[in-house]
């Protein structure tokens, strides 16, 4: 009732505003009316009487405003008008509000764009139904492990996958699945597509619904299944098949293998790895059938190539569901040892315990790679932001002590402080608000080019990114932010004037060399001390980038093609493999252009490996921790093509093959390090994969070291061992061409040469720099934005003591005007602006030099080939940050030296 | 006579308002003699919180008001209880009376 009452009231209040003011002036005049007559009756003067009455009352604005702010809905009149007077405000200055507002909307944008990726890849849940109920089950604390692995998320193989099914008790359901990629072209060149393996489960844990027809369920996922269907997701419906409702039933070729499509996923399902997406999802049943018997690791009790998830019963906690884990674990171990392991290993292999832990995020290898260097992005942006926050600051600090006067004069009138900030705060609001709207709109094409950024042809991301919550809060809070720490300093001082003081000063702004400068002065120092950080860790990530791409990986990057050729379609017996890839190594090098050519296991800096233990000496004494090595096969002609100098023996041959003495090539790293010694041409040793011992092998050349894995690495041992020595060859080989000529042709070429030899080859290309750089795409990034906010900063800050000084300037015009007339020289009138501006700059500098070493070791991890607290970085950095700066307060400083004495102490 | 005349206790203004008007519709200067003239001039309401008063009454539906022509023919705003106004003032003084009553037999046992 009292609610109700108030609320039309007001609103009555605001329509009917001219009769409620008429209204209260009416009562107000007739109560002095009746004040005024009972004094006249006590009998003073109709003047005396009138005087005491309005003195009693206390000034009837006075009154009227007391009564006014009794009802809401004149606050909300004010908030309008303020804003309104705002509005005005900022149409008299378009370029300081255009300033302003592009500032803050790119600060806003850049910040909340990288939120919004954080959302995205770290606090989002995954778009299913009860996520939190998920949980991952993976061995806990799992330091080192043995046998071979693929794929993202190599946490488990198959045999621990049907005893943790089996076993478990926590979770009403539980699933496994692994990320994977199809060829489903049926012939020719390969087109890959993003694909998952899942088990039965999967989509029934997840409470995934079809678009079309039926999902797999665990029917479909029996053991030694001879076909099988898939399920195809929303997005790939709708691109590859144009959303075609007849699409169950037909056919999908993978690796040249039919399979029927069953069903749709719902829209907006992409798996449960966040920055992922998957086209088809096929049962784990289905793998043999896909990889080739000979190829498949479904039972391969040492390939970890597996992740599982469940769905927590009602009741169950992630604490208990890992207890049970725990408990079932040294059973489930026990039966899924692989055979091969020596003792070691499987001792290590039965201390392994299983763990849940909370998967409503889902899982992502995006999250864990990205998450820091997003983290430190956001606070680079945010010191941006805060550059640019500082400039506007000192902008309205400029326009409060040119409006001092008028504020002295309002609160003279009688309106109060609190009003008056009000007021000033409604402008500031007012460019928070339009440059968060702006920021949130760039943010949306910013983020978004972040992504495509990441994103490459052979490793594509998809990052749903949509605006919830969060990131409307976050925009919000930034919006509040910056309006306070730009709009109530400035807002403060402005209005902390003494109406006395500001109104008998007239004209000569004398007052304002101390304190109400002050602030501003350390605005700026701020402001210096900041972009000195930014540009520091910009520098870091630079030079950082330039040291990874200069980096010597052991063989020259460029003019290599790497071509993967698969036969596996021709089912040719091992012994014929060999010949087969030695007749198309052949041919390849028959191409005009092609310098040399040559296969290998695996290419340089793919990220694929293997690694082995190494026996030398004694064969029964126990193995030390050092003697591991990391392995590849290759053709003769390997290195040649890589350019990686033989240093002694000599290079593979066609006598090394199945049957002759096994001969080996090592590097460096491999003889300093196993071997102790500079040649190690001769010598022998033996190799241990899992418990087979194989050997001796004969060390017949010795090359410079390589990056194997990651152009990061140190130096590591490398042996490589003639591919015809292999006596099981893959059906899918590396060919490695080095050529020079148009890149085009060259695949052309390649592609006929492939096709003239059968048309049962599945071919596929990589130019090798390419892959390098995709490898760099983290390092490219971070340089690049980091260099942007970097420049940004410097920029902002610049502007912001460039104004301070020219402020500077004209406040002191006076006193300039007076030392030239008493014979000071234009040099000196330039000292005394720069030595302002130079202190201002050393002090800054000296801050920031404390919080560059602070960020740097922030970015610390992220950084290759250079030290957080590099030297030459800092003195770089502030180099160029010292001579920006006094190039802008030069400017200034000269329009001061140029002042006509006469002019200057003419001004008022 | 501001000498005298004694501050009002925090929230008591309400109260004296509603009180005055208990009997008949009054405008704003009566209301403020009444209060003078039945504290025989110990409270003296000032015109800057009785105004902002009235307007927070009014709008909280314990107050009415009129526009009625005054003796010397002129137009004066006439205040009275609605319904909901007569309830507040009833519990109000009961709950006053609890408080004094309390608060003297503190002051009774404390001397």
């Amino acid at each position: 009732m009292g609610l109700w009452s108030n609320l039309s009231a007001g609103i009555r209040g605001l329509f009917g505003k001219r009769r409620v003011e008429q209204e209260l002036d009416d009562e107000l005049r007739d109560y002095l009316d009746k004040s005024t007559a009972e004094k006249m009756r006590a009998g003073m003067t109709r003047e005396e009487a009138h005087r005491a009455a309005r003195i009693e009352m206390g000034g009837v604005e006075a009154v009227k405003e007391n009564v006014r702010s009794a009802s809401w809905e004149t606050h909300l009149e004010t908030l309008w008008g303020d804003l309104h007077f705002g509005v005005r405000l900022l149409r008299f200055n378009p370029v300081f509000a255009g300033a302003a507002i592009l500032s803050l909307a790119l600060g806003i944008g850049a910040n909340t764009a990288i939120f919004q990726l954080l959302d995205a890849v770290r606090l989002r849940t995954l778009p299913v139904k009860n996520p939190q109920e998920l949980a991952s089950v993976r061995i806990d604390e799992r330091q080192s492990w043995s046998g071979s692995a693929n794929g993202r998320y190599s946490e488990l193989t198959y045999a621990m996958w049907e005893q943790i099914r089996a076993q478990q008790q926590g979770f009403s359901e539980v699933f496994a699945w692994s990320p994977t990629q199809f060829n489903i072209s049926p012939a020719g060149e390969v087109q890959n597509v993003q694909a998952l393996w899942v088990s039965g489960e999967f989509f029934e844990t997840l409470r995934v619904e079809p678009a079309l027809g039926r999902l797999l369920s665990p029917a479909d996922d029996r053991p030694g299944c001879a076909s099988s269907g898939v399920v195809i997701s929303y997005s790939f419906w709708q691109h590859q098949y144009a959303g075609d409702r007849s699409i169950v039933g037909r056919t999908l070729s993978i690796s040249r293998h039919p399979f029927e499509i069953i069903g749709v996923a719902s829209a907006g399902f992409y798996g449960v790895e966040m920055g992922r997406y998957f086209d088809v999802a096929a049962p784990l049943c289905a793998e043999p059938i896909v990889d080739g018997n000979e190829d498949a690791v479904l039972t391969r009790r040492d390939y970890w190539w597996l992740a599982s998830m469940g769905r927590l019963k009602p009741g169950w906690t992630i604490e208990r569901a890992t207890a049970q884990l725990r408990a079932a674990s040294p059973g489930l171990f026990e039966a899924t040892l692989p055979e091969s392991f020596n003792p070691e290993q499987a001792k290590r292999f039965l201390a392994y315990r299983l763990a849940a832990f909370p998967g409503g995020s889902g899982v992502s290898e995006l999250r864990s790679n990205y998450e820091s260097p997003l983290w430190l992005l956001l606070a680079l942006a945010g010191l941006v932001l805060f550059i640019a926050s500082a400039n506007l600051a000192n902008l309205l600090l400029a326009r409060a002590s040119a409006r001092e006067k008028e504020m002295g004069m309002r609160m003279a009138v009688g309106a109060s402080r609190g009003r008056l900030i009000r007021q000033l705060l409604a402008e500031s609001l007012l460019l928070a608000a339009i440059g968060a709207a702006l920021g949130g709109f760039l943010a949306h094409s910013l983020s978004q080019v972040l992504v495509a950024s990441l994103s490459t042809k052979n490793d594509p991301l998809f990052v749903e990114m949509g605006t919830d919550w969060r990131v409307l809060g976050f925009t919000t809070g930034l919006a509040v932010l910056t309006c306070v720490i730009f709009g109530l300093a400035p807002a403060l001082r402005a209005t902390s004037v003494s109406p006395n003081v500001v109104l008998k000063e007239g004209g000569r702004g004398t007052t304002d060399g101390g304190s109400r400068f002050g602030l501003r002065r350390v605005l700026v120092v701020a402001q210096i001390a900041l972009s000195l950080t930014l540009l520091v860790v910009a520098l870091l990530f630079a030079r950082s980038l330039g040291k990874l791409a200069s980096v010597d990986a052991g063989f020259e990057r460029d003019g290599i093609l790497v071509t993967d050729i698969d036969f596996t379609a021709l089912n040719l017996p091992a012994e014929r493999r060999t010949p087969f890839a030695k007749e198309l190594l052949d041919r390849l090098r028959t191409i005009p252009g092609v310098d040399s050519a040559a296969t290998a296991k695996i290419v340089p800096l793919s990220g694929n490996g293997e690694i082995h233990d190494i026996l030398t000496g004694d064969p029964d004494a126990p193995k030390d921790h050092h003697s591991l090595s990391a392995f590849n096969a290759v053709s003769p002609d390997f290195f040649r093509t890589m350019r990686t100098p033989i240093l002694a023996g000599r290079d593979f041959n066609e006598h090394d093959v199945v049957g002759a003495p096994l001969a080996v090539i090592v590097n460096e790293t491999f003889a300093r390090t196993i071997l102790k010694t500079g040649n190690p041409v001769g010598m022998q040793f033996r190799v241990r994969r899992m418990s087979k011992i194989s050997g001796p092998y004969e060390i017949v050349g010795l090359v410079k070291d390589t990056k194997y894995a990651d152009l990061r690495e140190d130096a590591q041992q490398i042996v490589y061992t003639p591919m015809a020595q292999n006596e099981r060859p893959d059906t899918d080989v590396e060919f490695l061409i080095r050529a020079h000529g148009p890149l085009a042709s060259l695949i052309l070429n390649v592609k006929s040469v492939a096709k003239g030899t059968s048309s049962d080859l599945d071919v596929s290309f990589v130019v090798l720099q390419e892959m390098i750089e995709e490898g760099l795409l983290r390092d490219r990034l971070m340089a690049r934005l980091a260099g942007f906010f970097g420049g940004l900063a410097v920029v902002l800050a610049v502007i912001g003591l460039y104004g301070v000084i020219s402020y500077m300037v004209a406040r002191r015009r006076n006193e300039i005007g007076i030392r030239m007339s008493l014979g000071a020289d234009r040099r000196s009138i330039i000292a005394l602006v720069l030595r302002e501006s130079l202190l201002l700059l050393a002090i800054g500098l000296t801050l920031g030099v404390v919080l560059a070493l602070a960020a740097s070791s922030a970015a610390a991890s992220l950084l290759f080939g250079l030290k957080a607290h590099d030297a030459t970085t800092l003195i770089m950095a502030t180099v160029i940050l010292a001579v920006i700066a006094l190039a802008a307060s030069y400017i200034p400083a000269l329009r001061a030296s140029r002042l006509d004495p006469l002019e200057a102490l003419r001004h008022e | 006579m501001t000498d005298t005349s004694a501050t009002l206790v925090q929230g008591t203004l309400d109260m004296l308002i509603l009180k005055t008007l208990a009997l008949e519709p009054l405008h704003g200067w009566g209301i403020s003699q009444r209060i003078q003239q039945l504290s025989h001039g110990v409270f003296e309401v000032n015109p800057g919180s009785l105004f902002p008063a009235f307007r927070r009454l009014e709008r909280a539906g314990l107050l009415e008001c009129e526009w009625k022509t005054s003796d010397n023919n002129r137009r004066a705003k006439y205040y009275s209880l609605t319904k909901t106004g007569r309830q507040k003032l009833r519990s109000e003084t009961k709950e006053w009376e609890r408080q004094v009553a309390a608060i003297a037999r503190i002051l009774q046992t404390a001397s």
